[in-house]
């Protein structure tokens, strides 16, 4: 132990100097070879884009296991890896009860939603929903909750691709930051115009064995140095963080009430919006069968849980051989601790890796939302609002395609203006949302059979503007010094998690509109929806080329 | 939150599918509906959410029985187990396990029980229904 601090004292003492650890060349190359790789993956898959069904859906013909993983692929984004190893390395207790919550919550997809979903829609999360519902309204609302839920979880991405490149590129100016971010919106308008479906799902599939297989490694190296025995990694954390608390619960969320209440509800909005966000629920239509969706679930619960369970070593071994006190005051701080690690371990070569898929993490991320975003515009609102049914498959992925090239520009000009901003609240925002404004409807249409369209109406549009106001009137906005204004103060809502109103409101909103409607929905149509989501008769099969 | 079921069956009379003009319930609804009465469809359902229910809300209790014990119950979670490890570290973990055995559970579960009972309504709608006619 003493051996290897010393013997890694001096590079990193050198690192602390210039502003990044490791040698660039050696990371970007590995991320270069990772993007040539895959861009050769993509052109391969592209040559059977012949169908809507081939680009928004992969042709459906992804088995269970390559589906599950690519779900991990997407779910596992650069702020699960380097925001959650950092968070148990600095707080410890409270950074692993964080990582739980983003676990159990595939419970809801697997017991409630992946199965049926598959069985009765066809792209998007608006099929489903406005399956036995009047389409003009449910369509327009469930697409503009997508597009909102891509839109806050693809800035929070995109802005993160810039503190990224800070710390491990050495790239410190805004204009080379600015010039990374292009690049790597660039870089996923290709994949995604070219690839659709089919190659953004190999992406996620290639990039999620890389983090798996890079964490598994760290993971084996750290407990090997301990004896493979977990007490006493944790502590030796607690003797090089000198804080017996690092174990115990409550050094971020046990502050103060607030913090305790608004840990409650940022638990809620995870367990109940993963399973409501747009990015995954279209990842249940690449498989051939509903049964294809279960085992994709299962694979999925199986990776991410291990992933987690990998980060809980790998936090407490950044705590424990580099130290919280370390990992702050390098550049990046909190989402230093996992390329610190991996280079306390591995050098510059395993921090190499270990860079590279922090990035293809980004641009995989962002190549599943923005195909998601792509495809509820193309087909909810103008297939199906604007044209009203009347246009032909060709046009609808002409306006995809569009659509994609505006998206990947918006979120490049975000990306750049949201630099330096503090934007973390957004993906937790994302998730609030989801399970606000789609969740309700989503298990009300799969099963209560009353459920009408003015109740799914009141419950998105609801959901939606209750998440977004709270959020707008909450700390994180305004009134403290962490705040993204910081000079105006305008926070009457005391949480920075609206989930734990907006919430219970949408649910409520959703039966009391139900309750109040006047239209009677038809009851063929329900009974239709019913046995197709539990038979699968009449669901969506794969292409075959 | 509003009780999401409702077990009795859809009215047959069609009164409200003729109040609706469109064309009157043709062969292919009158078919979905006939399925959706029947005792095997109705067996299938009540298999389904007799599992995912209590299910769901079992887990849902305990995630945040241990979500409110880490938040509020400081001095019990930290209470050591063994050496270092202590009693909110081995409940963490156990949610781990409990995600890990539902999961299996469901998989063998609807292996079992849902599946056969799927399939066997699929393949008489299949006999019975042109799915060209779907929209």
């Amino acid at each position: 132990m003493s051996l290897l601090s010393l013997t890694a004292a001096a590079p990193l003492a050198a690192a602390t100097e210039s502003t990044s650890v490791g040698s660039p060349i050696v990371n970007i190359s590995i991320f270069a070879l990772f993007v040539g790789v895959t861009l050769v993956i993509v052109l391969k898959a592209s040559k059977n884009n012949k169908t809507a069904a081939d680009y928004y859906a992969g042709g459906r013909s992804f088995t269970g296991t390559q589906n599950g993983t690519a779900i991990a692929g997407d779910y596992l984004s650069a702020a699960s890896f380097l925001g959650i190893v950092g968070a148990i390395a600095i707080n410890g207790y409270d950074g692993f009860l964080y990582s739980i919550g983003f676990l159990v919550a595939w419970l809801v997809a697997l017991l409630l939603v992946a199965e049926m979903l598959r069985n009765t829609g066809k792209f998007t999360m608006a099929d489903v929903l406005s399956f036995r519902l009047k389409q003009r309204p449910i369509r327009i609302a469930a697409a503009i909750t997508t597009l909102s839920v891509c839109l806050f979880y693809l800035l929070a991405q995109m802005a993160g691709a810039g503190a990224l490149v800070s710390l491990l590129l050495g790239i410190d100016g805004k204009m080379g930051q600015s010039l990374v971010i292009t690049v790597v919106g660039a870089l996923m308008i290709v994949y995604v115009l070219v690839g659709g479906m089919k190659g953004t799902t190999w992406v996620q599939i290639v990039k999620a064995c890389l983090l798996i297989a890079g964490v598994l490694v760290m993971t084996i190296w750290v407990l090997s140095m301990y004896g493979f025995n977990l007490s006493a990694l944790l502590g030796d954390a607690v003797e090089t963080a000198n804080n017996p608390a690092l174990l115990d619960p409550g050094l971020k969320y046990g502050v103060s009430e607030a913090s305790k209440l608004d840990f409650v509800s940022l638990a809620l909005a995870l367990v109940l919006g993963t399973a409501a966000l747009p990015h995954v629920l279209m990842r249940f239509y690449t498989v051939p069968t509903a049964k294809e969706a279960r085992k994709s679930v299962v694979w999925a619960i199986w990776l991410i849980g291990a992933f987690y369970l990998f980060t809980l070593v790998l936090g407490y071994g950044a705590a424990a051989l580099i130290g919280p006190e370390r990992i702050t005051n390098a550049p990046g701080g909190v989402n230093s601790a996992a390329p610190l690690l991996a280079f306390e371990l591995g050098g510059p070569l395993l921090l190499g890796v270990i860079s590279a898929v922090a990035f293809a993490t980004i641009l995989a991320v962002v190549a599943g939302l923005t195909i998601t975003a792509a495809a509820s515009f193309a087909h909810d609102i103008y297939a199906n609002v604007i044209a009203k049914g009347k246009t032909t498959p060709e046009k609808e992925m002409k306006v995809a395609r569009r659509t994609v090239v505006v998206i990947g520009i918006a979120a490049i000009i975000g990306g750049i203006g949201a630099q330096g901003q503090n934007v973390a609240f957004l993906v937790a925002l994302a998730f609030a949302v989801a399970a606000s404004a789609n969740l309700p409807t989503i298990v009300y249409s799969l099963y209560w059979k009353r459920f009408s369209t003015q109740g799914a109406v009141w419950s998105m549009y609801g959901g939606l503007a209750a998440a977004i106001i709270l959020i707008a009137f909450s700390p994180v906005v305004s009134g403290t010094e962490t705040s993204m204004i910081t000079s105006a103060d305008f926070a009457f809502f005391p949480l920075s998690n609206p989930g734990i109103v907006s919430i219970p409101l949408a649910f409520l909103l959703g039966w009391l509109g139900t309750v109040l409607s006047n239209r009677k929905e038809d009851p063929a149509k329900q009974a239709e929806m019913e046995v197709r989501s539990l038979t699968g008769f009449g669901a969506e099969k794969a292409t075959d080329h | 939150m509003a009780h999401p079921t409702s077990p009795d069956p859809v009215p047959q009379d069609g009164t409200d599918a003729a109040l609706r003009t469109d064309p009157a319930p043709d062969q292919v609804s009158e078919e979905f509906m006939a399925v959706q009465a029947s005792d095997e469809f109705q067996d299938l359902r009540k298999t389904q959410r007799s599992f995912i229910f209590p299910m769901a809300i079992a887990f849902l209790v305990w995630y945040f029985a241990y979500v409110l014990l880490a938040d509020y119950a400081h001095d019990f979670m930290s209470i050591k187990v063994i050496g270092n490890i202590n009693l909110g570290l081995l409940l963490g973990l156990l949610q781990f396990v409990s995600t890990f055995g539902i999961t299996a559970a469901y998989v063998h579960f609807s292996n079992r029980k849902l599946d056969p009972r799927a399939t066997a309504l699929r393949d008489r709608l299949e006999a019975n229904v042109d799915e060209g006619d779907l929209k």
